[in-house]
């Protein structure tokens, strides 16, 4: 039986393949951009504050800096406990065009021996995990190729 | 200077895993500080318990659950939250008390009871809060985000693991002078780099861990305290509880991105490096007429950080004033003399106000084999999750 693909998170990205894409919002007043998603008030405590509105986010950025997790992380994340914990490696990508930048899981196989300070990287699809009825979707960062990897 | 308050007393339970009630260890220190001010239970006009989330709910209303195990004296009842900037909220509250004349007494107390393991956002399913979100979405403990400051300081500023472990040395060789710490022996560099990874680049040794403990102020109005035949008292001058300016451009615990700064430019100084600055306009102070300081080292890392954003030295500069031995014993401003995080793992809501009795015993020259010779003005510096500053200035 099909397993159903369900986002970890509503509403924060969309698209599969070369069209996924972070989802925030823009505040039409001041410009600011909100990553995760506001959508009832903007933040920025200059602004009369405008509506916002739906706006992907860039998908290459580069590495402000990264991390792994050696130990299983507790609940409420996920991981099957009959199963050694796979390190997972844990980037925060700078996004020139939004200037901020966003957490994520590394694609799975990519170490910290892959990466460096101002690596770029892009945003793809990636399973988080799964259970009987659902596997969930999140975002992941993958070094684009296009700097050099120092592993 | 009018916006004094002094500190009558002092107490603590010493840190450990204990495995007993987050009461009993703030009881313990309530009462010890107490007998250290000379000042009877029944004579406080005001209780300020910093809270617990680990505790249940009377962890959640901690100045009443302590008043009841102190015995009903009909004290007026505060309690606050604010993360690791609890215990700064609990004597920002009783200093505003004070000023203001509500109070010529209060009491100020705080303990934790802490679980084995990373700590962990409260149980349910909460997507609309992000701590919650971040241990589902990514899986990022409290140590991913040490490790992310780590690595971006090595990128940025060249600090080496080495440095990270010196860190660790300085302060395991005060903790051992401290009774109250938890852990209580010499550590060498050698053995941090034998300890496992956690998070990258950070080792085991390099992070702070979870503790139970307990710390308690009496604190009361400079008047009080001259009537009381304390004079001299050790005075707290100042205590910065700001919040970021938007936009922040470090990623703070919890959160998964920083604001834009798209629309507005970034204040010139980091969050961090605000909460010292106002804690020093507030004092009329500045880091060069500091004798000591206490910051807080969730990691090793971390306290090189604090070293710039307390002024001590300029940014990318931590590590080689830490190399210098600047900030050890007999250096020119010694940071962490308690041992820090390193020595006894943090319980919360007691760690801003564990601070602050270090700060007293150094400045009333009571601290014993840590003593730093004429120690005048102390610093604390914490930043608690969510956006929660957390610094105080001392004097005598």
């Amino acid at each position: 039986m099909a397993r159903t693909r369900t986002p970890v998170v509503t509403g924060w990205f969309t698209g599969e393949g070369d069209a996924f894409r972070l989802l925030g919002t823009r505040c039409s007043a001041c410009a600011s951009v909100f990553f995760p998603r506001e959508d009832a008030h903007c933040r920025n405590p200059g602004c009369g504050g405008g509506d916002l509105k739906e706006v992907p986010l860039s998908q290459r950025g580069r590495v402000w800096s990264y991390t792994d997790g050696r130990y299983r992380p507790p609940s409420p994340y996920v991981s099957d406990p009959e199963l050694p914990w796979e390190p997972r490696t844990l980037i925060a990508v700078e996004l020139a065009a939004e200037r901020l930048v966003v957490l994520g899981q590394a694609v799975p196989g990519v170490t910290v021996a892959d990466l460096a300070v101002g690596m770029e990287v892009e945003v793809v699809a990636g399973v988080l995990g799964e259970d009987a009825e659902t596997v969930w979707t999140t975002w992941q960062w993958r070094p684009t190729g296009s700097q050099g990897v120092t592993a | 200077m009018t916006g004094d308050v002094a500190v009558l007393g002092v107490g603590m339970h010493p840190w450990g895993k204990w495995g007993r009630s987050f009461v009993e260890y703030g009881t313990a220190a309530a009462r010890a500080a107490l007998a250290d001010a000379g000042v009877d239970w029944r004579d406080v006009g005001s209780i300020v318990g910093a809270d617990t989330v680990r505790g249940g709910y009377p962890g959640y209303v901690a100045g009443a659950t302590f008043a009841k195990a102190l015995g009903w004296q009909g004290a007026r009842v505060t309690s606050v939250y604010a993360a690791c900037a609890s215990g700064a909220q609990a004597i920002a509250t009783a200093r505003a008390q004070i000023l203001a004349g509500l109070a010529d007494v209060v009491l100020v107390v705080g303990a934790d009871a802490a679980p084995k393991g990373f700590f962990r956002p409260a149980g349910g399913d909460r997507p609309d809060d992000p701590d919650w979100l971040r241990f589902r979405v990514l899986g990022a403990t409290n140590p991913t985000y040490f490790g992310l400051y780590a690595r971006r300081r090595m990128a940025v500023h060249g600090d080496t693991v080495d440095d990270f472990a010196q860190v660790k040395v300085k302060n395991a060789a005060l903790g051992a002078l401290n009774p109250y710490a938890r852990y209580r022996k010499r550590v060498t560099a050698e053995e941090v780099a034998a300890s496992a990874v956690v998070a990258d680049p950070l080792r085991l040794l390099d992070i702070c861990a979870t503790s139970d403990g307990g710390a308690a102020l009496v604190l009361s109005s400079v008047e009080f305290a001259r009537r009381h035949g304390a004079a001299e008292a050790v005075r707290i001058r100042a205590v910065s509880t700001v919040t970021p300016r938007y936009p922040t451009t470090v990623l703070d615990l919890p959160d998964i991105a920083t604001d834009s700064a798209v629309a507005v430019e970034p204040a010139p100084e980091t969050f961090r490096a605000s909460i010292a600055r106002t804690a020093y306009e507030e004092a009329g102070l500045g880091p060069e007429d500091l004798s000591l300081a206490e910051v807080y080292d969730l990691s090793t890392a971390l306290e090189l950080q604090w070293y710039e954003d307390l002024g001590l030295c300029g940014a990318g500069e931590a590590a080689k004033l830490l190399r210098e031995g600047a900030t050890a014993p007999g250096g020119r401003i010694p940071v962490n003399t308690s041992g820090g995080l390193a020595s006894f793992g943090e319980a919360v809501p007691a760690q801003a106000i564990a601070q602050v009795c270090e700060l007293t015993w150094q400045l009333r020259g009571d601290a014993g084999d840590r003593q730093i010779e004429g120690a005048r003005v102390g610093v604390t510096a914490n930043q608690g999750l969510f956006g929660h500053g957390s610094s105080v200035i001392a004097v005598r």
